[in-house]
C-alpha cells in the first residue's frame, strides 16, 4: 500500500428491513431464476424507449420495497439512488413520483454499496427510514458506453454483460424483529493502475477492491476467515482471479470465500463471457439472494464490496486510463 | 506469470495481459474468411445478373448497392448483428458492414427524432469512412494531376 | 465455366481480404470504425498506385465488395474526371462514382429506422 489511513465506519442502528428486486428477462433465466420479486418478460416494460423502461423499473422497485416493508410513502425520509446513465436520469426522474427527499449519487457499479453507506450514516444522524436503490439496463448502457444494439461486432472474451434490473433496500433505525444489520463500512479510494481497455473492466477494478479490502481488514483487525462469504460487485471471472492474486500478495487468502455478484448472475451458456456488470448486479444479488440467506441464518457475517469503473466514453476516446473505486459494507445477520 | 514475482503498479498491465483469456484466433479467422468470401460471392452473383442488362462497371455498382440494401434490411430484422457476433471482420469489411454501420445508429437513435436522432446520428460509426474516403480520393487525384501533368 | 471460376475467385479474394482484417483485429483490437477506415485508405492508396484496379479485374466482387473496393472506386472516379476537368474533376469525380452506394445506404437507413425498432440482444 502506498499510504494507509483508517477509513472504516461503525454503525449501530442500521437495520435492513426489506429488499425488493426487478430483474430483466435474461437475468431471470440465469442462475437465480425465481429469486427476484418481479421479473420482466420484455425489457421494454411496456414503454416506448429503453430509457423510460429503466425509469419505470426504478419506480416499481422503490414503490415495491416500501410496500413490502409494510411502510407508507410518508414514512420514508429520503431515497438515495443512482444509475449508469448520463446525469443519472433514471434515478432522478423516477424520484419525481416519490414523496421523500432524494439524493442522487454516482459511483458507477459501486453505487449500490455507496448508497448503503450513506443511508446508514444518515440513520446514525437521526433519520428513520431510508430507501437505497440502484440499477442498470443493458440496452441503455450499451448505447451510452459501447455501440448501437444492431451493429454487428465481435465481442472480446474479456467483455461483460450489463445486467438489466433494479434492486432497492429499506434501511431503518429501529426494528421490532431481529433483522440483518449493516455494522461496518469502508469508503474506498479511487485507484488507477493504468488499464486502458474499456472491455476489461474487471482488471481495472481489481486493484481498487484489493485496496479497500486490505484497508478494512487492517482497520478492524479482522481476517477473511471471520466472514462466511465475501461478495464483490462485478469484477467478472478474470477480475476475481486477479483480485485473489493481489490479496495473496498482501497476505490474505480469500480464494475459498470470494464470490462475484456479476460473475455468478448468469449461466455460462448465456454467453456473457466474464459475467454480468452494471449497477444492477450488486443490488440484485444482495436483495434477492444474500438478504434471504442472512435471514435464514445460512450466513452469519458477510462482506459486500461494490466495485465501480469510473470512466466515460469521452475519457476513453481521449486516451485516459480507467480509474476505479470499491466501497465495502459488513452485514451481520 | 511467475507466482513469486511481485505484481506492482508498473508491471500490472503485463500481468493482466498474461492472465487474459485469448480469443480463439483460428476460429475467428475461419469464420471471417468464410462469411467474407460468401458475401463477395453473392456480390459476384449480382454482378453476373446485372451484366445481362448493363455494362460491367454499372453492374458492379448496382451489385454493391443491392448488397447494401439487403444488409440494411437484415439489420432491421435484427439478423446482421448476430452474423457479426461470430464473423467479425468477415461481416465488417464487406460493403454490407458499412451499411450495417449506417443503419444501426439510425435505428437506435430514432427515439430522439428524425432530425437530431436519425439524421444526425446516422453516420456515427460510418461517417469517418465517407470523410476519410472523400479526402483521400481528392488528394490522390490532385497528386495524379501533378504527376501526370 | 468462366462464370464459375469468377465465383471461386470472388470467394477466395473477398474471404482473403476479410481474413487479413480479422488478423489485424485479433492482434490490435481495433474498433469497427477504425478497421473500416484502415481498409478504405488501403484500397484508395492501392488504386492510386494502379494495383487495386487489376485485382478488381481479376476477382470481380471479391475485390469490389470489401470496403477497400469503395476506397478504390472513389479514387478511380476522382482520377478519371481529374484527367478530363482538372482540379474541378478531382473534387467531383470521387463522390459521383460512389453516389449510388452512399445514397442507397442513406435511404435504406432511413427506411429501416422508420419501419423497425432496435431489439435487445439475447446473447
Amino acid at each position: 500500500m502506498d499510504f494507509y489511513k483508517k477509513r472504516t465506519l461503525t454503525f449501530t442502528n442500521s437495520n435492513i428491513l426489506e429488499g425488493y428486486t426487478v430483474a430483466g428477462p435474461k437475468e431471470n433465466d440465469g442462475r437465480y431464476k425465481g429469486f427476484f420479486d418481479f421479473a420482466l418478460e420484455d425489457d421494454m416494460f411496456a414503454q416506448n424507449t429503453f430509457e423510460r423502461a429503466e425509469r419505470k423499473m426504478f419506480e416499481h422497485a422503490i414503490e415495491g420495497v416500501i410496500a413490502k416493508a409494510n411502510l407508507k410513502e410518508n414514512d420514508i425520509d429520503t431515497v438515495i439512488s443512482g444509475d449508469l446513465l448520463n446525469q443519472i436520469v433514471s434515478a432522478s426522474f423516477a424520484s419525481r413520483k416519490i414523496h421523500a427527499g432524494f439524493l442522487g449519487i454516482y459511483n458507477a457499479c459501486a453505487t449500490f454499496v455507496e448508497s448503503l453507506i450513506l443511508g446508514s450514516a444518515m440513520l446514525n444522524n437521526g433519520l428513520e427510514n431510508v430507501v437505497c436503490a440502484s440499477g442498470s439496463h443493458f440496452s441503455t448502457a450499451e448505447r451510452q458506453y459501447r455501440y448501437p444494439l444492431e451493429l454487428g461486432v465481435l465481442r472480446s472474451p474479456v467483455t461483460q454483460w450489463t445486467a438489466t434490473g433494479v434492486g432497492a433496500t429499506v434501511l431503518s433505525n429501529k426494528s421490532d424483529a431481529k433483522v440483518p444489520k449493516i455494522t461496518r463500512a469502508t469508503i474506498g479510494r479511487v485507484v488507477d493502475y493504468g488499464i486502458m481497455d474499456t472491455n476489461n473492466m474487471g482488471a481495472a477494478m481489481a486493484p481498487s477492491t484489493m485496496s479497500t479490502l486490505v484497508t478494512f481488514f487492517k482497520d478492524t483487525g479482522t481476517t477473511p476467515e471471520e466472514y462466511d462469504v465475501i461478495y464483490t460487485g462485478d469484477l467478472g471471472k478474470l477480475g476475481s482471479e486477479i483480485l485473489r492474486d493481489l490479496m495473496k500478495q498482501e497476505g490474505y487468502d480469500i480464494s475459498d470465500r470470494q464470490h462475484d455478484c456479476g460473475g455468478s448472475l448468469y449461466w455460462d451458456e448465456q454467453q456473457t463471457y466474464q459475467g454480468g456488470s452494471g449497477a444492477a448486479c450488486t443490488a440484485l444479488l444482495f436483495n434477492a439472494v444474500l438478504l434471504g440467506r442472512l435471514r435464514r441464518g445460512e450466513y452469519k457475517k458477510i462482506l459486500l464490496a461494490g466495485t465501480g469503473a469510473l470512466m466515460s466514453p469521452t475519457t476513453s476516446f481521449q486516451g485516459d486510463s480507467i480509474p476505479a473505486i470499491t466501497h465495502l459494507v459488513e452485514v451481520t445477520a | 506469470m511467475d507466482v513469486n514475482r511481485e505484481i506492482t503498479r508498473e508491471n500490472y498491465k503485463a500481468y493482466v495481459f498474461e492472465k487474459m483469456p485469448k480469443s480463439s484466433h483460428w476460429k475467428n479467422m475461419f469464420w471471417a474468411f468464410l462469411i467474407g468470401g460468401i458475401i463477395c460471392a453473392i456480390g459476384q452473383g449480382f454482378i453476373e445478373l446485372y451484366s445481362l442488362w448493363f455494362n460491367l462497371q454499372d453492374a458492379s455498382i448496382l451489385a454493391s448497392g443491392t448488397l447494401v440494401f439487403i444488409a440494411a434490411m437484415l439489420t432491421g430484422f435484427g439478423v446482421y448483428d448476430c452474423i457479426g457476433r461470430f464473423a467479425g471482420a468477415g461481416s465488417t469489411i464487406p460493403i454490407t458492414g458499412f451499411s450495417n454501420a449506417v443503419v444501426s445508429p439510425a435505428l437506435e437513435f430514432r427515439v430522439e427524432g428524425y432530425v437530431y436522432g436519425v439524421g444526425a446520428k446516422m453516420f456515427l460509426v460510418a461517417g469517418p469512412v465517407i470523410v476519410n474516403g472523400v479526402t483521400i480520393s481528392v488528394i490522390i487525384a490532385l497528386i495524379s494531376l501533378i504527376i501526370g501533368g | 465455366m468462366d462464370t464459375f471460376l469468377m465465383f471461386v475467385k470472388a470467394f477466395l479474394v473477398g474471404g482473403g481480404i476479410c481474413l487479413i482484417g480479422q488478423i489485424i483485429i485479433n492482434f490490435t483490437h481495433l474498433t469497427n470504425g477504425k478497421i473500416l477506415v484502415l481498409f478504405l485508405i488501403a484500397g484508395a492508396i492501392l488504386e492510386g498506385l494502379g494495383v487495386y484496379g487489376k485485382l478488381v479485374e481479376f476477382a470481380g466482387a471479391g475485390a469490389s465488395v470489401p470496403i477497400s473496393g469503395f476506397g478504390s472506386a472513389l479514387v478511380k472516379g476522382a482520377i478519371k474526371s481529374a484527367k478530363q476537368d482538372g482540379v474541378y474533376g478531382a473534387l467531383t469525380g470521387g463522390l459521383a462514382t460512389c453516389a449510388t452506394g452512399v445514397s442507397i445506404a442513406i435511404v435504406s437507413g432511413y427506411l429501416v429506422a422508420v419501419l423497425f425498432r432496435p431489439r435487445t440482444k439475447k446473447k
